[in-house]
């Protein structure tokens, strides 16, 4: 329920959803991952990969909304790349 | 990594930790749903940064370490049946059942393999006609969508040597057994940030409502529970109890649809008996009928019977976050990772296996270095 | 001369003469007569090279060398056979090449024991044959004598390789856990984890699309260039099986004191990281064969470095943690947000994780 990992999207293939997948890399390690649940992913989105199956694309503006939130609400500074 | 590293920010997480220290009042108690929340817990010493009044209480989340014993003595003998090639999640092999795990079946000649994936399991089949591919279907909502595709995939192809071990167990229903527990003390609770993934929010409403308390979809990271955390505390602070989203990036309101129109397609929610809890109503997912011929409990015959588990073991109390690892007695020392006596020390995510292995063993070596020495060098 | 294994000779022959006309491993291969003997010298002795003087024997002789001995052996079980970056033999032979020379020793002669499974390919062994061949000479050691046995199909996973290995103590130094001491730098030779990813994403059911290379290499010239530089080297430890945390909860309960590792300094190549992270592996548990941790005196801590660097096989030398007194004889981590965690041993093997 809990290890999923973001990958970036390399190709997708395969036309029947059930049957979509594409080979996604974690840091430069490449994984053949079913695409079968994200049927708005493209070549270049983000997905979490779980047990060989992506649950969602990451929303990459929700993603700074973290820092944003801590930035109103304490004094944080920019977030070291 | 990204997406990863920028959540393991020292500064980031140290100005969270001290906008929590800031806002926190009173004394409160929250739950962590989910096994790799505490793993992240233990692992990154989150605990340590929080202000003394915030207690966290490691819940039910892990499906490891929660699949019934009976289940886990199926199995073991559907996996010693000469034909069959078992095939399981890597954490799953090391449970025990009454005496034996998977690793010992594996050790006296049974086909026990290691899947990343119930795809792989359903590859094996594909590529070995004449054996029978069983996959152990363990985990959450988060896991469930895999199997199914799984499934549905089998039934594309018509595979008749592919079945499934079935214990996939919901989250909702287990929060409300711990809320509906006379002796309970979770005032909020960070919810499992990929079981919301996959199934959103809607479902903590009604038991945000009906118990009053804060339910924070949570992500994974240390700033991830770090803000969560802050954000169940700030509703306690403010009298509030709602549904939030912490896990943004990874969390919509309705969560994936197509997952869960695959769920629905392939599994039914039944009845399910938790490792150290009992049962509890409508709280797993079974095959329905129009797959029961996938259902390895249908093709193979093995019994599980009623099972004894030990006495002195208290994984119920710590799964329900009644009590702490190191408040039993046999912490340490009759029950430790390499001879368990309950599912919480076997699965590297259950709570008495992260407290061994980050935190030492016994009360006398809680830590290497004390919440006032830990400064940030 | 690197090539990949099993790739033709530069020049585009792949050895013109099969060496024996049998493609499989027969159990009379390992029957001490003729096929045994046409084994040794249409394969080994080709690779591994001919006794200086005199025909054959039971076993090779040699002068003793000046000072003193070290002596260690190991087996080598690892599936598969081939590997990315590697294969079972030039492991067998940097395997004991890496222990002798963690022990501050010259390597200097190996043997090699072979077990063989009836059906076994000749081809693959062949091809492992001639990597140890390779590999013994790189690292300046000798393969000197050894032995075959062929066990039936089904009792043997292909090839078992036992090297046994000799090498001299060129220096007086005293190296080992006993020498370490509080305020001693600890420093890694390089990345970790590369060897056990290679190998599980080789494996069926967890394989990848790409790989990671092993990072199997011989270190005696690393070792070497330190003890040479007169640095004062108090312990050398090979990073195998169990990681490099394993390595440093050894230590520190042989030592009686502390060893602290600071995560965060710890280098990690990005497919490494990402195959942990996907597998839920953590990469200080994770094997490797080709790096070694180095405690030495806190004075030498940056020429060490800087020597290890300027050698082929340690080039990503780093500092990544120190001994203290207390809390002795544990290893802990130097905690990235506050508190410093105890680093365990691990109970059995690391399993890739759904949680």
């Amino acid at each position: 329920m809990c290890l999923a990992v973001p990958g970036k999207i390399l190709s997708i293939e395969g036309d029947d959803p059930l049957l979509r997948s594409g080979p996604v890399s974690f840091g430069g390690i490449v994984k053949r991952i079913s695409l079968s649940c994200v049927p708005d992913a493209r070549e270049g989105d983000y997905v979490l990969a779980h047990a060989g199956f992506a649950l969602n694309v990451v929303d990459e503006d929700e993603a700074e909304k973290v820092f944003e939130y801590l930035r109103q609400m304490g004094d944080l500074p920019e977030p070291a790349e | 990594m990204k997406f990863i590293d920028e959540y393991r920010n020292e500064e980031s997480v140290h100005a969270c930790a001290e906008i929590l220290n800031r806002i926190t009042t009173k004394p409160w108690t929250l739950m962590e749903v989910c096994g790799g929340q505490t793993h992240a817990i233990m692992k990154y010493g989150i605990d340590q940064l929080l202000p003394k009044d915030v207690t966290l209480v490691h819940g039910p989340g892990c499906p490891v370490c929660v699949t019934a014993v009976e289940l886990i003595e199926k199995a073991v003998a559907i996996a010693s049946l000469p034909e069959v090639i078992f095939c399981s999640f890597g954490d799953m092999l090391r449970v025990p059942g009454t005496t034996i795990d998977l690793l010992t079946v594996k050790a006296r000649g049974g086909d026990v393999r290691i899947v990343y994936s119930p795809l792989d399991a359903l590859t094996l089949a594909r590529e070995n006609p004449s054996r029978q591919v069983v996959f152990f279907a363990v985990g959450f909502e988060t896991t469930a969508p895999a199997t199914a595709l799984a499934v549905a995939q089998a039934r594309r192809l018509g595979l008749e040597n592919f079945s499934l071990l079935v214990s996939h167990v919901l989250v909702p229903p287990a929060m409300e057994a711990i809320l509906s527990s006379p002796d309970n003390r979770i005032q909020g609770f960070l919810a499992a940030g990929h079981v919301c993934t996959v199934m959103g929010l809607e479902e903590y409403e009604p038991i945000a409502r009906r118990y009053s308390v804060p339910i924070v979809a949570t992500g994974f990271e240390p700033l991830d529970i770090l803000q969560g955390i802050l954000m169940s505390v700030q509703q306690l602070e403010e009298g509030r109890a709602e549904v939030e989203n912490q896990y943004a990036r990874a969390v919509g309101h309705r969560g994936n649809t197509e997952a869960q129109n695959l769920i629905r397609e392939v599994f039914q929610v039944v009845h399910r008996k938790w490792r150290g809890v009992g049962e509890i109503p409508d709280s797993g997912l079974g095959l329905r009928e129009s797959f029961a011929r996938f259902d390895a409990e249908n093709r193979f015959d093995v019994t599980g019977g009623s099972v004894e588990e030990s006495s002195l073991c208290i994984s119920g109390t710590i799964l329900r976050g009644i009590r702490k690892p190191h408040e039993c007695p046999a912490f340490g020392t009759e029950c430790t990772p390499e001879h368990p006596l309950g599912a919480t020390m076997v699965s590297s995510e259950g709570a008495c296996a992260a407290y061994y292995r980050y935190r030492g063993r016994g009360t006398g070596v809680r830590n290497a270095g004390s919440r006032e020495e830990g400064t940030n060098p | 001369m690197t090539r990949e294994k099993g790739q033709p000779m530069p020049g585009g022959i792949h050895c013109p003469m099969p060496f024996s006309r049998y493609t499989e491993v027969l159990m009379a291969h390992g029957g001490g007569g003729k096929l045994t003997h046409d084994l040794i010298e249409n394969l080994f002795l080709p690779h591994f090279g001919r006794p200086d003087e005199g025909p054959l024997h039971d076993g090779a002789l040699f002068d003793p060398p000046e000072g003193r001995l070290a002596f260690t052996t190991d087996s080598y079980v690892v599936q598969p056979l081939l590997f990315p970056g590697g294969d079972i033999g030039s492991l067998a032979v940097n395997g004991t090449v890496n222990d002798l020379a963690m022990c501050g020793a010259r390597p200097l002669y190996l043997s090699a024991g072979f077990i063989l499974e009836e059906g076994l390919p000749m081809k693959t062994l062949e091809l492992v044959v001639r990597s140890m061949g390779e590999t013994a000479r790189s690292s300046g050691v000798r393969l000197v004598t050894g032995d075959t046995k062929v066990v039936d199909r089904g009792k043997g996973d292909g090839i078992f390789i036992n090297t046994s290995g000799v090498g001299v103590l060129d220096h007086g130094l005293r190296i080992g856990p006993a020498e370490v001491a509080a305020g001693d730098a600890l420093i890694l030779s390089g990345d970790v984890g590369r060897h056990g990813i290679a190998i599980m994403a080789s494996r069926e059911g967890l394989a990848f699309e790409n790989s990671v290379e092993s990072d199997c290499a011989p270190l005696a010239d690393s070792v070497h260039a330190l003890l040479k530089a007169g640095v004062e080297v108090h312990c050398l430890r090979d990073l195998t099986r169990g990681g490099l945390a394993t390595v440093l909860v050894e230590i520190a309960e042989a030592a009686g004191l502390n060893v602290q590792l600071d995560e965060t300094a710890v280098p990690v190549a990005n497919e490494v990281r990402g195959a942990c992270e996907l597998l839920g592996l953590d990469p200080l548990y994770v094997a490797n064969e080709g790096r070694f941790a180095a405690f030495v005196a806190p004075g030498d801590a940056a020429r060490t470095v800087d020597i290890l660097r300027s050698c082929r096989h340690s080039a990503g030398a780093v500092l990544v943690g120190q001994v203290r007194s207390e809390p002795a004889g544990i290893a802990t981590l130097k905690g990235r947000f506050g508190a410093d965690r105890i680093l365990d041993m691990l109970s059995g093997e690391q399993l890739p994780r759904i949680c």
